[in-house]
């Protein structure tokens, strides 16, 4: 099978690596980079526990090539908080007690930040179909919603 | 079959032609175990399942032209291969002239994975459910395919065989889909039916798409396409023309619809029965059409 070089900045550090063909992104960040917040869950671009930013859009990383990232900006949930301090939708979660088990709360977090990155303030509805791609079996949604909209609002004080 | 919950993607090779033409004579070349490649989101799960298994992925994406998306006022809409889902929808020029297709797009799975699906993948996987089919034949979309002979253009409608075939041949790469100018003060709906309301694979889709025309009898014009309900995308020509030649009003919708629902052949599955489905062909149709209807009045 082939090996493709690759140069991909993930969570601001430029790693140089060869890949396989068939590994995914996913499979990068956890088995290479040993970055494994990024979750595994349903391998069909279903459950949405994979999510990261491919170059500021989110992408279910089991349905991306690793040979792909070759350039690309990626950002994973280790790379969303500051040195000292968590993103807003990060601190917002753990105040709404948005997190259970916690398998899908990477995703949840990246989804969340792409789209107040995109709509800095999304109603309820625009939230729900952000997040259509991320499954949460503890059924915390309501609380993960509730998490999104005090991160808009926290962000929109901040400025 | 064994079912592994966590099927990592089986061995291949990833082949990236720096030309169209090297692409189109690499997959004729290999046409049993090599497979042209956009976003993924079909082909890698069928790969896990282990439903296809091809040695080469030939990624076209960064071949001309496939990711540019145009739209000029005089000709009309052109969409690249490689243009995710998610341009399309974000796209000003799309959404002012064909909001249909921007409906269309919005059904499909969820944000991130239309970060990477595409259009012409969608109609390449020539799934009787893609939901962008309906719209891109009901707006007249055209392919642009490149082959071993040269470049050529092929109606959506038409382009469908059977589930998973179309009329590519060996060699064939479709680089684009362009749309003419929608017809002058149209309005559309792409109405899906799913087992929940966002995300999820249609189990019937029913796209119209409806304009003024003073040369129809009846002075409406409307094209009804069918999907998830037939072997391929189905357009109720019977239908349309039911519509055509006599006056439009709900007891004529409501017969236009019951044609539909005659003309779809659906198939029982685990996401719901025909007979079910045959059902909500008509409901949907039928409040398809109306919801048309009374936005041309307006």
């Amino acid at each position: 099978m082939a090996f493709h070089e690759i140069v991909v900045t993930v969570n601001r550090n430029r790693e140089q690596l060869a890949v396989p063909s068939n590994m995914t992104l996913m499979r990068m960040l956890r088995e290479v980079l040993a970055l494994t917040g990024t979750k595994n869950g349903c391998s069909a671009g279903e459950c949405g526990a994979c999510t990261v930013l491919m170059n500021g859009e989110p992408v279910n990383s089991c349905m991306v090539l690793a040979a792909e990232c070759d350039g690309a900006e990626i950002i994973t949930v280790e790379g969303l908080a500051g040195d000292k301090q968590l993103d807003p939708i990060q601190d917002a979660i753990i105040q709404a007690g948005g997190v259970q088990c916690g398998f899908c709360t990477p995703g949840v977090l990246i989804s969340s930040r792409a789209l107040l990155n995109r709509n800095p303030d999304p109603s309820e509805d625009e939230i729900k179909e952000a997040l259509v791609g991320n499954l949460c079996r503890c059924t915390g949604y309501a609380r993960i919603i509730e998490a999104v909209k005090e991160a808009a609002k926290i962000e929109k004080e901040k400025v | 079959m064994v079912t592994n919950t966590h099927p990592t993607l089986p061995e291949f090779d990833l082949i990236r032609p720096v030309t169209l033409a090297e692409a189109s004579e690499f997959l004729s070349q290999h046409t049993s175990n090599a497979r042209p490649f956009l976003g993924g989101t079909d082909i890698f799960v069928r790969m896990r399942d282990g439903y296809i298994k091809p040695q080469f992925l030939v990624d076209i994406k960064h071949l001309d032209g496939t990711n540019e998306m145009n739209f000029d006022p005089q000709k009309g809409l052109v969409i690249g291969a490689a243009v995710s889902m998610n341009r399309v929808i974000y796209s000003q020029d799309v959404g002012e002239n064909y909001p249909l297709l921007v409906e269309a797009c919005r059904s499909v799975a969820s944000y991130q994975l239309r970060s990477r699906a595409t259009i012409v993948g969608n109609i390449c996987n020539a799934s009787p459910a893609g939901d962008t089919i309906g719209a891109c034949m009901a707006l007249n979309g055209m392919l642009h395919i490149h082959g071993l002979q040269g470049s050529r253009l092929e109606p959506v409608d038409g382009f469908f065989l059977g589930p998973g075939k179309t009329t590519l041949k060996a060699g064939d790469i479709v680089t684009g889909i362009s749309f003419p100018l929608p017809p002058q003060g149209c309005a559309g709906t792409y109405l899906k039916l799913g087992r929940n309301k966002l995300g999820d694979l249609s189990l019937v889709g029913v796209t119209v798409l409806g304009n003024n025309d003073t040369r129809k009898q009846s002075e409406f014009h409307f094209r009804i396409i069918l999907t998830s309900v037939a072997p391929i995308p189905l357009r109720a020509k019977d239908a349309e023309t039911y519509l055509s030649t006599h006056e439009v009003n709900y007891e004529t919708i409501r017969q236009a619809a019951c044609i539909a629902s005659e003309m779809s052949t659906p198939i029982d599955d685990v996401r719901g029965s025909a007979r079910y489905r045959k059902s909500m062909v008509k409901y949907l149709t039928e409040t398809a059409i109306t919801a048309v209807w009374k936005k041309l009045q307006k």
